[in-house]
């Protein structure tokens, strides 16, 4: 944490000096986020998976919105309902520019996550998050392109997923922007949305 | 003073016979949709002599285990441990981002408002059980989210 009690501190005295020297610091200067800054990455382009009616869904569709993916499974008690109630917070953070952001969970775990359980699931927090799941192939290739990690780890009865739990933050234009550790809250990320959210 | 420090030993004693004494605080159980499979249950527990939590079940699944949710750079990972330590006079946490109990391959709907009945099993030091009945109320699935941290309210521009 002491890396991001810096950063604050940067970003402070960047917000400072900016207003000291007003107009110094205007639009050539790349904005500050919370979470790492990714823009330009070769990764995380696009999805193209399905949503629980069984409709192709794509980044393309959310071109004027901020968009949150991250990925998870349904049999999760803790880090996926973690994220998932920190993006409610998060939108009611966003107040009036809710409308502006959409959160997008792609099942890790398509063999149990069958589409009615991951309706109810995401619906359970906001009727407005989109939950997707592909075959095991589109979900491999998906992965790869996000350079995500999943694995399936046996327990006594049954089984988990390790995965990777951060989110990837688009921007309204559709470019992969910023990448934010799950270790991050609400204000974190209400704070980098916003951001992207701001006029050029 | 010789009376009062006969007085500590004989206490020092007592409390070194008895077994250990754990409270079980605040437990809770996340609620599932239909044909959610799992959940967990979460609590904080207090032990006055060391003592481990070895293992646990509920009428809701044969399958109850206890597991240990790690963050390993941003992959999360999940695994079954063989019991949980409890050090005397510490509490120690069941929550997110931690150790928990969980229930896999559920019958049915773990519903908010309900009480789940849960059997833990504690273990002394010296290797005796003793197992505790506690209901832990069904939260809802948002439940337990994170704060807000008060640190990054500066940030509100």
């Amino acid at each position: 944490m002491q890396r991001f009690s810096l950063r604050r501190q940067l970003l402070l005295a960047g917000v400072l000096g900016c207003s000291l020297l007003l107009g110094a610091c205007d639009r050539s200067s790349p904005p500050v986020f919370h979470g790492s800054d990714v823009t330009g990455a070769p990764y995380g382009k696009d999805f193209r998976l399905l949503d629980p009616d069984g409709k192709e869904r794509t980044l393309a569709e959310f071109r004027g919105k901020a968009v949150a993916v991250f990925f998870g499974f349904t049999q999760c008690p803790d880090v996926c309902p973690t994220a998932l109630a920190r993006a409610v917070e998060v939108k009611r953070l966003l107040g009036r520019d809710a409308g502006r952001f959409q959160v997008v969970f792609i099942t890790v775990d398509p063999e149990r996550d069958t589409p009615e359980v991951l309706k109810a699931y995401t619906a359970a927090f906001d009727p407005s998050f989109l939950a997707l799941y592909g075959t095991p192939q589109q979900l491999a290739e998906t992965a790869k392109e996000f350079g995500v990690m999943y694995r399936k780890v046996p327990t006594g009865s049954s089984y988990s997923m390790d995965h990777t739990a951060s989110s990837y933050l688009y921007d309204p234009r559709g470019k992969l922007r910023v990448r934010l550790p799950h270790a991050l809250g609400p204000h974190e990320y209400a704070a980098d949305i916003r951001t992207l959210l701001k006029p050029d | 003073m010789k009376t009062i420090s006969a007085l500590f030993a004989a206490a020092a004693l007592l409390a070194g016979a008895a077994h250990a004494q754990v409270t079980v605080n605040q437990p809770w159980v996340r609620a599932t949709v239909p044909q959610q499979k799992a959940t967990g249950a979460f609590m904080q527990l207090h032990s006055s002599a060391p003592a481990r939590l070895v293992s646990a079940s509920s009428p809701l699944t044969p399958n109850v285990e206890i597991h240990e949710m790690k963050m390993e750079g941003d992959i999360m990972r999940m695994r079954e441990v063989a019991a949980i330590a409890l050090p005397a006079g510490k509490t120690v946490e069941l929550k997110p981002g931690g150790y928990h109990i969980m229930f896999m391959n559920l019958k049915e709907q773990v519903r908010e408002g309900a009480t789940v009945p849960l059997t833990l099993v504690f273990e002394s030091a010296d290797g005796k059980r003793t197992s505790m009945e506690v209901g832990a109320p069904v939260r809802g699935l948002a439940a337990g989210a994170p704060s807000a941290s008060p640190a990054s309210k500066s940030h509100g521009h």
